[in-house]
């Protein structure tokens, strides 16, 4: 194996690590939510993508309808579709692998292969650091949230371990990188402060859903030209 | 019950997932679609700060959930990796409530 694959294999495997802390977390909330073992397990290997899921257990939690909560979660995870469209081109996919590719397109493989695309030495490692990427988060992300769900479900007060804030801190943290300009960090900030004022007068879920509003509509008057 | 909306935005998630390989690339150029697509995330995720930190049902509260906030702004000032932020506000809050925050 050449170095620079090695080094991507390396990365590849401390990405899953790190999604995994988050991972038992998942499964821990998943079953304190009122979620089934299997039910938790189904999110993280089928809808897997870590914040629509966060998302989606969050508001069923919070007492939301199930269909403000597949609204929610669906549109975070819309996201997912510009990744697949950049990845389709990077990886060059047919048939079957089309559909594993599909599966293994969120934020950790997308990033790694679009950073890989074009190495220093003019490589291309983008498809290796892709695959590597997307199975090594699947490994390391269902088996966290199984340990999760079962710890949680044998003991444990999801409040006594600090998980609910656990939740916060991770939302914080997924927002921290993506506000990279001034109209994205008024994008932040609007959807905050939309959801915040409407939590007493909706029902709960309904108030991530005017954040999302919020956002759709600043993306609508945006300028055509460049990301200002 | 619960199996609806799992199944439900499960399919979902993957249906965008998939609709990415064989849409056209042509979509990519379309600076609109771009636009909305990034900015979506990005105001989702600050309401669902809000509601995860302040909401119970309908009503407002301040509670130990705040301090998921408050642990990881400085945190993620200081360029700390996503793990450190998450297990940081975790043990902070299981810790201020084993003293006694009763929230």
């Amino acid at each position: 194996m050449p170095t620079s694959m090695r080094s991507i294999m390396r990365d590849a495997v401390g990405i899953g690590v790190g999604v995994a802390s988050y991972g038992v977390s998942f499964g821990a909330l998943g079953v304190t939510t009122g979620l089934s073992i299997l039910q938790t397990q189904f999110l993280s290997s089928i809808m897997f993508t870590g914040a629509s899921q966060f998302a989606l257990v969050g508001v069923i939690a919070a007492g939301g309808s199930a269909i403000s909560a597949i609204a929610t979660a669906l549109l975070l995870g819309f996201r997912n579709l510009p990744y697949a469209i950049r990845m389709s081109q990077l990886l060059e996919v047919r048939g079957w692998k089309k559909f594993a590719a599909a599966q293994l397109t969120i934020d950790e493989s997308t990033a790694m292969g679009l950073a890989h695309e074009i190495e220093v030495d003019g490589t291309h490692g983008g498809k290796w650091a892709f695959w590597a990427t997307g199975v090594s988060v699947f490994i390391f992300w269902n088996a966290a949230t199984l340990l999760g769900a079962v710890a949680a479900s044998a003991a444990g007060d999801p409040k006594a371990l600090g998980l609910d804030a656990a939740v916060v801190a991770g939302f914080v943290a997924l927002l921290w990188p993506q506000l990279t300009n001034n109209y994205r960090k008024l994008t932040a900030a609007l959807g905050a402060v939309a959801a915040l004022v409407f939590i007493p007068f909706v029902a709960p879920g309904i108030p991530i859903l005017i954040a999302g509003f919020v956002a759709l509509a600043l993306g609508l008057r945006q300028k055509l030209s460049g990301d200002h | 019950m619960l199996w609806m909306p799992v199944i439900v935005a499960s399919l979902g998630a993957y249906a965008l997932k998939i609709a990415g390989y064989f849409v056209p690339q042509k979509l990519m150029d379309n600076q609109r679609f771009r636009n909305v697509s990034g900015l979506l995330p990005i105001g989702l995720l600050g309401g669902l700060i809000m509601v995860q930190t302040f909401a119970n049902g309908m009503s407002l509260t301040l509670d130990g959930r705040l301090l998921g906030l408050v642990v990881a702004i400085p945190l993620l000032l200081k360029k700390a990796p996503f793990i450190v932020v998450v297990l940081s506000a975790a043990a902070i809050t299981a810790l201020a409530r084993y003293a006694g925050l009763n929230y």
